[in-house]
């Protein structure tokens, strides 16, 4: 009887008690690396959805890590995206077919070896053979001999065939001349080639990354300002300094802390605190209101990035074959009001289909066709004879459902036509009915630049068969336009008959280009000089941190 | 009791074995394809796909993949994410942050919420008695999400005496105010049950008896009144345990604490197979132990309740 009562005493925090023991170690502490010199930094980051390998590398989270790790030949002016040699001491050419690229003296990789050419060719070849099954093989696809290294599945993924075995191991394009020297060979001449060289496909990889490929991945070495120091999922990446980094202008900061939140918001919330130092997105609650120009009074910038966000047809179904028909709902889509009401005039409507700050973008290319006129609008449509509600489908997980709805209640007045938006859940569903040409709605589809140029908005997505080219557009004559631009001599001979091109294809209008993105950064009181590049990225390279008074 | 417990251990087995095949099913049977979405607006090429299929065996049939995983499983291997990453060392960093949420937030709410029901449940009527359900109330109709962007701007912002966020550390002392928010709903519920419980138990004979034979008040509410009323609130802590043990997405992003609620969203949206089902084979043991618990805990504390 005394236990039993002894023991009912103790059966309510028995639970807590129990679920207490089993509270064991816990997390260790973030990294905060001791800073020998300079100040560690946070900056907002996502958790890398694959190994921190720059050639199977395109979602930013990765991204901006290796970007921070990586030096490629040629840097993009942090203002301006223009691009400037950086490994590279010289890229040159006489035929826009041949380059040669020689090195800078004095660049090492963070384990100390030096950067040399084999370096690059190696990287190259391995990025591009189709069996490493690399996200970024295509980038290369310009190179002579990429066909021998990279084979196609003959019936898709989905198929039972497989991709037969490349003839080839490397690309016969390639061709090392000395430690500091080699020659890039491209199947036809491209003129736009020495701007793709930023892009961090093209980065050199180590010869540890041929040797050891586990031990790269665990700890990766590359060869720009910062190297890797540790990495905990889901937590954090830190970098540090790297003193041996030869380009300029030399950082200030001892390093970088990419932190890895939950949500937007509480990132929002520590750099509204000062608990962290830089965020490139700001989330609606944020925004609403332009609260986030209150809460970090003087350290916030809104500006546009090489991005466009586009409403695609399914050219293959053949309710949207009519050309017409696709006009006329881009000029039943009231662009300034959305801009104003949805995005508090922050994402400038889309007067063409290559984004602001591009280098070879000339404004105004759409014209009438990308200005709200309801009533020509409404005669188009209704000659095109168009039957049934128009349908808009997006994923709605991410801030899209609004302007969607917003768009389809402009083309719903102004046409005099239903118009529903069908969201889906997820990014991943929308792009497996896109990838398998199954979309019968018109869908949302963005495109932000891989490298700053005219041509990489046109040609990934408005040519024959190209990567890109989800609604299979097609016309003989864009192709054979771009294949000019492709092959002039100069970049700017090619930009005026990319120009002519981008005017062609908005005739046709395969996709509505709806507005230019922006974005919307945001840092602690102790950033100084603070430059966000059109990627979207901190420019590390310049930012400074206050002295602590 | 010790036949009845190792019976209730077996059981675990079948339920263990059906509930990761039917995770294993449901998560391979989501619409879209897992690398469908991962090469932003581009396609992603086929020989990264394929290449990605072959090395995570998603091509062969559902339930080959599945008796692999399992016997991955049972020599402890909890299998990889898409980008490299150990499963089990991402659920050994998440975890314990979890399980510390939990414990505060069962702390508050047993406190507080039985303190509050036990005084009301005496003294039904009163001031304090209507200052509770008026508060419990209002605890009970404002969403969780409101809760914590309310306290994260005014204590966290404004006031500036918390830091909006908890650190990778996430130490108990950082979990308070987060674990106020996690646990003011149960809080209120726990509060009027007990009050209820006790206000009813109140008047029933053993009390009375207790009363007229002399019994020292404290004595009459502790050892009588308090025992008998608990049976309903122990049934509902134990469930709210077990639930608060699988993560709380909302009140973990809010506050950024890298817990398992977290961890199990991302990877359903990026469609992780093996960490979706890892997360969830832990958390159904979990729940089946919370469980057993309570059902031992009846039995303390209520004689007449026997396991055979």
């Amino acid at each position: 009887m005394r236990a039993r009562r002894a023991a009912a005493w103790t059966a309510v925090p028995l639970a807590v008690a129990l679920a207490t023991t089993a509270c064991g170690g816990g997390g260790e502490s973030g990294g905060d690396g001791a800073a020998e010199s300079g100040v560690t930094i946070s900056v907002n980051g996502t958790e890398p959805e694959n190994p921190l390998v720059p050639g199977n590398t395109n979602e930013t989270g990765g991204g901006k890590i290796l970007d921070a790790l990586f030096s490629p030949l040629v840097e993009y002016n942090p203002q301006t995206a223009e691009p400037e040699n950086l490994v590279a001491e010289s890229i040159e050419t006489t035929d826009s077919q041949v380059y040669t690229i020689k090195l800078n003296e004095g660049w090492t990789f963070h384990d100390g070896t030096p950067v040399t050419a084999n370096n690059f060719v190696r990287a190259w070849n391995y990025t591009a053979y189709s069996p490493n099954g690399q996200q970024n093989g295509s980038f290369f696809s310009h190179i002579q001999g990429y066909d021998q290294v990279h084979t196609e599945d003959p019936d898709g993924t989905a198929g039972p065939q497989t991709a037969p075995e490349p003839t080839a191991q490397e690309m016969s394009g390639l061709r090392v001349v000395d430690d500091l020297t080699f020659e890039v060979t491209l199947s036809a001449p491209f003129a736009v080639f020495p701007t793709m060289l930023g892009y961090r496909a093209f980065s050199p990889l180590p010869d540890l990354f041929f040797t050891d490929r586990a031990a790269f991945e665990a700890h990766p070495i590359g060869n720009g300002p910062f190297r890797f120091v540790s990495r905990q999922p889901n937590t954090n990446v830190v970098v540090e300094r790297y003193e041996q980094w030869p380009g300029a202008p030399k950082p200030s900061i001892g390093g970088v802390e990419f932190r890895f939140y939950e949500s937007a918001e509480a990132a929002y919330a520590d750099v509204v605190a000062n608990n962290l130092d830089f965020i490139e997105i700001i989330p609606p609650s944020g925004l609403a209101g332009n609260l986030y120009e209150t809460d970090l009074a003087g350290r916030s910038v809104s500006r546009t990035y090489l991005g466009v966000q586009r409403l695609g047809f399914p050219l293959y179904d053949p309710r949207y074959q009519n050309p017409q028909l696709r006009q006329a709902i881009s000029m039943a889509i009231d662009r300034e009001a959305v801009n104003q009401q949805i995005f508090g005039g922050t994402r400038p409507p889309a007067d063409g289909l290559v984004a602001p700050d591009v280098p070879g973008r000339v404004p105004g290319q759409c014209g009438d066709l990308c200005t709200y006129q309801p009533e020509r609008a409404r005669q188009m449509f209704e000659a095109s004879g168009f039957q049934g509600p128009i349908e808009l489908t997006s994923n709605a997980d991410a801030g899209n459902r609004e302007w969607m709805e917003a768009t389809c209640v402009s083309i719903s007045n102004a046409l005099g036509v239903q118009c529903n938006f069908v969201p889906v859940t997820t990014f991943g569903e929308i792009r497996t009915a896109i990838n398998a040409r199954k979309m019968d709605d018109i869908y949302r589809t963005g495109w932000v630049a891989d490298y700053p140029s005219i041509e990489n908005f046109l040609n990934p997505m408005y040519r024959t068969g190209a990567s890109t080219n989800d609604g299979e557009y097609s016309n003989p004559a864009v192709d054979e336009l771009l294949a000019r631009a492709d092959a002039a001599p100069s970049i700017e001979e090619g930009n005026a008959l990319y120009q002519e091109a981008e005017r062609m294809v908005i005739q046709d209008m395969p996709a509505i280009p709806v507005y230019f993105q922006s974005f919307q950064a945001g840092w602690s009181e102790r950033l100084q000089d603070v430059t966000v590049t059109p990627f979207r990225e901190l420019d590390l390279e310049s930012v400074t941190v206050a002295a602590q008074s | 009791m010790g036949r009845y417990i190792v019976q209730r251990l077996l059981q675990l087995v079948p339920v263990f074995l059906g509930t990761t095949f039917l995770i294993y099913l449901l998560v391979w049977a989501l619409p879209g394809d897992p690398f469908a979405g991962k090469c932003g607006d581009r396609p992603c090429p086929d020989a990264y796909i394929n290449r990605m299929r072959e090395e995570f065996h998603l091509d062969e049939n559902v339930v080959v993949q599945y008796l692999r995983y399992l016997g991955n499983l049972l020599q402890g291997d909890f299998g990889q994410t898409f980008s490299g990453t150990s499963v089990g060392e991402l659920i050994a960093a998440a975890y314990p942050v979890t399980l510390r949420l939990a414990i505060v937030a069962l702390v508050i709410e047993a406190v507080i919420g039985l303190l509050a029901g036990v005084l009301t449940g005496l003294r039904s009527g009163g001031f304090l008695d209507n200052l509770v359900l008026v508060s419990t109330l209002f605890l009970i109709s404002v969403p969780v999400f409101v809760t914590g962007y309310v306290l994260q701007t005014v204590l966290g912002l404004r006031l500036g005496i918390i830091s909006p966020t908890v650190s990778a550390d996430a130490g108990f002392g950082e979990l308070l105010v987060p674990g106020f928010v996690l646990a003011s709903l149960s809080m209120a519920y726990v509060a009027r049950l007990t009050r209820t419980s006790i206000a009813e138990n109140r008047q029933s004979d053993y009390v009375r008896t207790a009363v007229a034979k002399g019994l020292a008040p404290h004595r009459v509410v502790g050892v009588h009144l308090l025992r008998n009323s608990l049976i309903p609130v122990i049934t509902f802590l134990g469930v709210d345990l077990g639930s608060l043990m699988s993560g709380a997405i909302v009140t973990e992003g809010i506050f950024n604490i890298r817990g398992i609620g977290g961890l199990i969203f991302r990877s359903i949206a990026l469609r992780e197979g093996a960490t979706v089902t890892g997360v969830v084979v832990l958390l159904v043991i979990v729940y089946l132990l919370m469980n057993l618990l309570v059902d031992v805990l009846y039995a303390v504390l209520d004689p007449r309740i026997r396991y055979v």
